[in-house]
């Protein structure tokens, strides 16, 4: 199989809990993938250690090919500078949980700041692109607007839009929707339906059993820093095997 | 509950206190004030020297000096504060006790003796230069101008190092890695992103100490930098008119210091942006029509 992103062996620390316990994974381009699982068992650390905003203790993750965080020589690995980690992440896209918008920056202004200020491309071939991207997320109307003057479910599209102009080759989704009233919760997931519908690599941290259902190519079960079951929407959201999975479902339905 | 009844079907009708102490106060401040101004007529100042003299060029030229030393030791102090505040929270052990190091340093001492060490440096260094390139004679380097300019500048930075650091303390970790998330580097996010929105928490405390500063070049007077206290002080080592020239002074001080309070207001405005409040919201109408389309 030819993985996107690939996590091998991965262990994680903080201090002396063990947040991340050996877990391997892997997504194939255009796959989408969601991860499920009980609060603290290690879902947002292990999207956190694929982009490096956390640093890993042992294993390796791997985006289309290229270690991450390290160039590698025989059996020796040497840290990459930022600079090197910063090209890195641009093949990943992140969208957090309470969205994390630049509040100084206008809608346009948040989105065109990685293609012009990291990619150095020209500034009028980004505001039009970043207008095609508004109007994929419905927005085209808001691109003078400050993110405060939006609500929770525009600006979080608003973020999606941001990680796309960066043109990743793929997109973590940490709790997209978990900050927004229930009512914002659709505009959301549709955005991200049509995302995942026009081929986008995805892995969705998500609450949403009715998204995963519908969207997911694969479900991932975590608990306790461990990848406990996975396998398609049917096997794991319908006739869970595994009796804790069995539970968690129970539970959250 | 008595009451509440027998009021029946009239309706209540609130009494304003008469707040007669206020009254009184304000009366006895104000006679005071008056007492105060009459003393200061019938006291012994010649009114006419201090209005002959507010606009003497010499005091003109020293008030330009207070203010070109404010912008210059306040330039020298943003720029080492932010770079001070930077280092002291980067990974790097060595540039963070450097920082700290520096912080401790300039604050701790006097600044009219950091400005008096600065101008005799000359007795420690006799000549400044690079062995075998180049080196000049250290009296010609230290004029009174550069000497009071990182004296008050240098220990400046290690006040707004603090400022700045509590500034980027208070901006939320997540806006540092949304930065690093599109492939922002560190320094990049912090002088995009953080700072640019830290300011908003840097900008009141920095506009407070630019005021402090037009009062502390005054200390530059000691070593013959021609500022605004000096000017005013070789006026009254000829005519001896020492009151109605410290007034002159005085007055200049109060505009000076006026003018900045007013545009820190705009400042503030400025670093404000997306927080509501300043910015004309797009009008209702135009949204609804656009979205329309
Ligand atoms: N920076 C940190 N320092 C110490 N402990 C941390 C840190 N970040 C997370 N943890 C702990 O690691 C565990 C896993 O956290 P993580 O956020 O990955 O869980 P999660 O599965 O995303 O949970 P949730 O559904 O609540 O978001 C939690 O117990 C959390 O308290
Ligand atoms: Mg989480």
């Amino acid at each position: 199989m030819d993985a996107l992103i690939t996590a091998v062996g991965l262990q994680k620390f903080f201090g002396s809990f063990h947040v991340l316990q050996d877990v391997d994974f892997a997504i194939a381009k255009g796959e989408v993938v969601c991860i499920i699982g009980p609060s603290g068992s290690g879902k947002s650390t292990f999207l956190r250690c694929i982009n490096q905003l956390e640093r890993i203790d042992s294993g390796y993750v791997t985006v289309d090919g290229e270690m991450v965080g390290y160039r590698r020589d025989g059996h020796r690995l040497y840290p990459l500078s930022d600079g090197e980690i910063a090209r890195q992440r641009q093949a990943v896209g992140m969208v957090f949980q309470r969205f994390h918008l630049f509040p100084h920056k206008t809608v346009l202004q948040n989105i065109i700041e990685g293609p012009v200020g990291v990619l150095k491309r020209r500034r009028t071939d980004c505001v039009q692109e970043a207008k095609v991207l508004l109007k994929r997320v419905g927005l085209a109307h808001r691109a003078d607007a400050y993110p405060g003057e939006l609500s929770g479910g525009q600006q979080q599209r608003v973020a999606i839009a941001r990680a796309l102009a960066m043109k990743p080759k793929a997109m973590l989704f940490d709790e997209p929707t978990s900050a927004l009233d229930p009512e914002l919760v659709g505009e959301v997931l549709n955005v991200m339906k049509e995302l995942a519908a026009s081929g986008t690599t995805m892995i969705v941290v998500t609450h949403e059993l009715g998204f995963c259902r519908e969207v997911a190519d694969r479900v991932v079960f975590m608990d306790a820093g461990r990848i406990v079951d996975s396998g398609t929407p049917g096997e794991i959201l319908e006739n869970p095997r595994n009796p804790r999975v069995k539970n968690f479902i129970s539970a959250v339905l | 509950m008595r009451d509440i009844e027998s009021a029946g079907s009239t309706p209540f009708v609130i009494v304003p206190p008469r707040k007669i102490w206020t009254k009184v106060l304000g009366a006895i401040v104000i006679i005071l004030l008056a007492l105060l101004v009459r003393a200061f007529w019938v006291g012994d100042i010649a009114w006419s020297y201090v209005g002959d003299n507010l606009f003497a060029p010499s005091v003109l030229k020293g008030v330009v000096g207070s203010i070109v030393m404010t912008f210059c030791t306040m330039a020298l102090g943003i720029l080492l504060g932010v770079i001070a505040a930077i280092m002291r929270m980067s990974d790097n052990p060595v540039l963070r006790n450097v920082s700290i190091g520096y912080v401790w340093l300039f604050r701790g001492i006097p600044a009219l003796l950091q400005l008096l060490l600065w101008f005799n440096l000359a007795l420690i260094f006799p000549t400044i230069g690079v062995p075998g390139l180049f080196s000049f004679k250290t009296v010609d380097i230290m004029t009174p101008f550069v000497a009071a300019f990182l004296g008050l500048g240098i220990q400046q930075g290690a006040y707004t190092a603090e400022v700045v650091r509590a500034g980027i303390l208070s901006i939320d970790k997540g806006q540092t890695e949304a930065g690093l998330s599109i492939g922002m580097t560190p320094l990049r996010a912090m002088l995009r992103i953080v700072l640019p929105q830290a300011m908003r928490v840097i900008v009141p405390p920095i506009g407070n100490e630019t005021i402090g500063m037009v009062k502390l070049t005054s200390l530059a007077s000691v070593i013959q930098y021609s500022e605004l206290l000096r000017s005013v002080e070789d006026v009254y080592y000829v005519n001896s008119r020492v009151i109605e020239l410290l007034i002159v002074a005085a007055i200049w001080y109060m505009v000076v210091v006026t003018v900045l309070s007013i545009g820190q207001i705009f400042v503030e405005r400025h670093f404000s942006k997306g927080w509501g409040g300043h910015r004309p919201t797009q009008p209702a109408q135009q949204t609804l029509a656009e979205e329309a389309a």
